[in-house]
């Protein structure tokens, strides 16, 4: 898995609610039997015409955003269980999720993936949309081993909630099949003792 | 000390529990299909692992799967690729396999219950959210990615943070014309689709416990529409009953001694829940949602809410779900024409399911401007219905009877509803584009989706059944 540590990025605002995981990669992309390849399809009908031209109003189309973090609305990744849908962001070249609400399963799987989900409050989040607003390349500053998100350009700063166990994987690039296998004679023992 | 049913459960299915640490959790059944299954089969190889409990696996193919000349080669080049990659890797892993043209093919969700494979008590996980069905039974039973599906091939075993538990109770009597899914489509609009987010929902109360165990699956089904990671309820004599004598059930010693133990299966009286929830079935009236997520539902005589009635921050939201379905603020949905209606899916494709909307256009005709089609959750289930004949009251009022799989649910095959088009469907999620680029979607129960057949427009069941 990658590893992840600190990141200072410009963002991309995609100011919706309830944003499902069929947007983020819809399902007829999904026939793919590899984890690569999916960023292409990225919110394929948000970022697309029918006739595959790019929709020009659509925020990850605007040059005026850019940069390694995507930041939505509460309740981002709601709906399928599919893994193709962090898979599809961090290919599009995301390293950071933020929102004010995660669904859990998109949670997990981005997690599992090195892609890190950050919860932040709806008034931190109306702050970085303030901050993006009054200049587009507003920086974000990561720091995974603090725990803080910090807008660059006001200061302002906040500190997130991650499973310790978690933030460990991420720092150290391990998942949890590393470490679950470790530990196969507990499961055998479980199972002669049911 | 007293526990909720997810704890007793969860508490016997943890192998080892660390402070800081989640609990690794054995897992008893892991079902799996086509898509959410190529890269953890391609992630063992690459770690040169075996699948560790393969008996334990419970293999079949239905997302991409045709609904009309089903034992034909797939037409789609990479829909075939996808099944046949599954047969490959099945053979390869050494998992049981009930694809394409076996008698027990179907919806991953409908086919371990009718086998008998879903059982109390279990620990259950699949490469796809609707797994919190099988939580019906009194199972722990959920979603999860890919990246987890190789996690229990690897070791039969996920590391999960216990959840939070909340309780829903519905009490009293459900109304003529209203079902289980008008209940579940019912509680998503009152609590949100993130209402649920973090816990495991148990069901409960005297509407809940009336319910057959078919409408019980309808119910937990939708429990991850408001973000739960699971639904279940706590198996009584119905659950037995229905259990008993199928493929897979314990029988003879096995079965007296399994009945024991799902006996013990309850919530205890004084058990604490970190939420609970109550709402009357007499307030519960046919469903229909109107936005883009099955959140967005209400009562079918009711008006869309209007845009101003929402928090300033969710209004750009959801106007914009307004916009997709094309239907203005405050309105009605009676008597909106619809193009296609949708009767299947993981939620609403059983037997008990089609029965109901056979019984109710018995004689009837499908109006002109409506495509029907009824997609059964498995080859069991479409057999019975030919048993039944329920395939030529289908046959007389101009509906489809297709071959069993997802289909238009979320038109991985070629089940598509096209751009611009309403649909009106017993599925489970009314996202943009779930069911084909532009389509529109209506989620409803199946006799509100068969009296929408019938008069080509959204109409109030309840209607019709008092003029019969």
């Amino acid at each position: 898995m990658r590893k992840f540590e600190k990141l200072t990025s410009a963002i991309v605002p995609l100011n919706i609610e309830n944003i499902d995981t069929d947007q983020i990669i819809p399902a007829r992309f999904l026939k793919a039997t590899t984890r690569e390849g999916f960023g292409e399809n990225l919110f394929r009908d948000w970022r697309y015409n029918g006739d595959n031209t790019l929709k020009a109003d659509f925020v990850l189309n605007d040059p005026a955003y850019g940069g390694q973090i995507l930041v939505a609305g509460k309740n981002f990744g709601c709906g399928s269980s599919r893994e193709h849908a962090a898979w599809a962001i961090q290919d599009a070249g995301f390293d950071v999720v933020i929102s004010s609400f995660f669904a859990d399963i998109f949670k997990g799987n981005a997690l599992n993936n090195g892609l890190l989900p950050i919860q932040v409050s709806e008034d931190f989040l109306s702050a970085i949309y303030t901050a993006v607003g009054k200049n587009h390349k507003a920086q974000l500053d990561v720091d995974l081993e603090k725990q803080t998100v910090t807008i660059v350009d006001s200061g302002e700063q906040v500190d997130f909630e991650i499973n310790a166990y978690k933030k460990s994987c991420l720092i150290n690039g391990y998942d949890d099949i590393d470490f679950i296998l470790n530990q196969k004679h507990l499961i055998a023992a479980f199972e002669q003792a049911k | 000390m007293s526990k909720t049913l997810v704890e007793k459960i969860w508490d016997a299915h943890v192998v080892k529990s660390e402070t800081g640490f989640p609990d690794i959790l054995y897992i008893d059944t892991h079902l799996i299909h086509e898509v959410t299954s190529p890269q953890a089969f391609d992630g063992l190889r690459k770690r040169g692992l075996p699948v560790f409990r393969p008996q334990q696996t419970v293999a079949t193919a239905d997302h991409n799967v045709p609904t009309i000349d089903q034992l034909l080669p797939i037409k789609e080049e990479l829909s075939r690729y996808q099944v046949d990659m599954l047969t490959k890797n099945c053979a390869e892993f050494g998992i049981e396999l009930y694809g394409l043209g076996h008698p027990f093919q179907g919806i991953v969700h409908v086919i371990g219950p009718e086998l008998g494979i879903t059982l109390p008590g279990k620990t259950m996980v699949c490469g796809d959210s609707h797994t919190s069905t099988h939580g019906a039974f009194g199972a722990i039973a959920f979603g999860i990615g890919t990246s987890q599906v190789e996690q229990v091939f690897a070791t039969q075993c996920l590391l999960q943070q216990k959840p939070k538990t909340m309780k829903i109770e519905v009490n009293g009597t459900l109304g003529k014309g209203v079902s289980a899914k008008d209940i579940i489509l019912y509680i998503i609009s009152k609590i949100s689709a993130a209402g649920g987010t973090g816990y495991f929902i148990e069901y409960a109360g005297s509407a809940i416990e009336a319910l057959s165990m078919e409408a019980r699956m309808t119910i937990c089904n939708m429990s991850i529409e408001m973000g739960a990671r699971g639904g279940l309820i706590a198996p009584d004599q119905i659950t037995f009953d229905y259990i008993k004598g199928r493929e897979f059930a314990p029988a003879s010693a096995e079965w007296d001694k399994s009945l024991a133990y799902w006996k013990t299966l309850y919530s205890d009286a004084d058990a604490k829940f970190d939420s609970v929830l109550t709402f009357k079935a007499e307030d519960i009236a046919p469903m229909i949602t109107y936005g883009t997520n099955p959140g967005m539902g209400m009562g079918i005589r009711e008006n869309i809410p209007s845009t101003s009635s929402q928090p300033d921050k969710e209004q750009l939201s959801y106007q914009k779900a307004l916009d997709y379905m094309g239907f203005d603020d405050d309105s009605s949905l009676i008597g909106k024409p619809v193009d296609y209606v949708f009767i299947g899916s993981c939620t609403n494709s059983r037997i008990e399911d089609l029965r109901e909307v056979a019984e109710f256009v018995k004689g009837k005709q499908k109006a002109e401007n409506v495509t029907v089609w009824i997609v059964p959750g498995s080859k069991q289930v479409e057999q019975q219905a030919k048993n039944e004949g329920l395939d030529q009251i289908f046959e007389q009022a101009g509906f489809q009877l297709r071959e069993p799989g997802c289909s238009a649910c979320l038109g991985m095959n070629e089940d598509k509803i096209p751009a611009g088009k309403y649909c009106v469907s017993t599925s489970n999620r009314n996202f943009e584009g779930r069911q084909g680029p532009d389509a529109r979607t209506l989620l409803v129960s199946p006799l509100t989706a068969a009296a929408a057949a019938v008069t080509g427009k959204i109409t109030d069941i309840r209607e019709m059944l008092t003029k019969a």
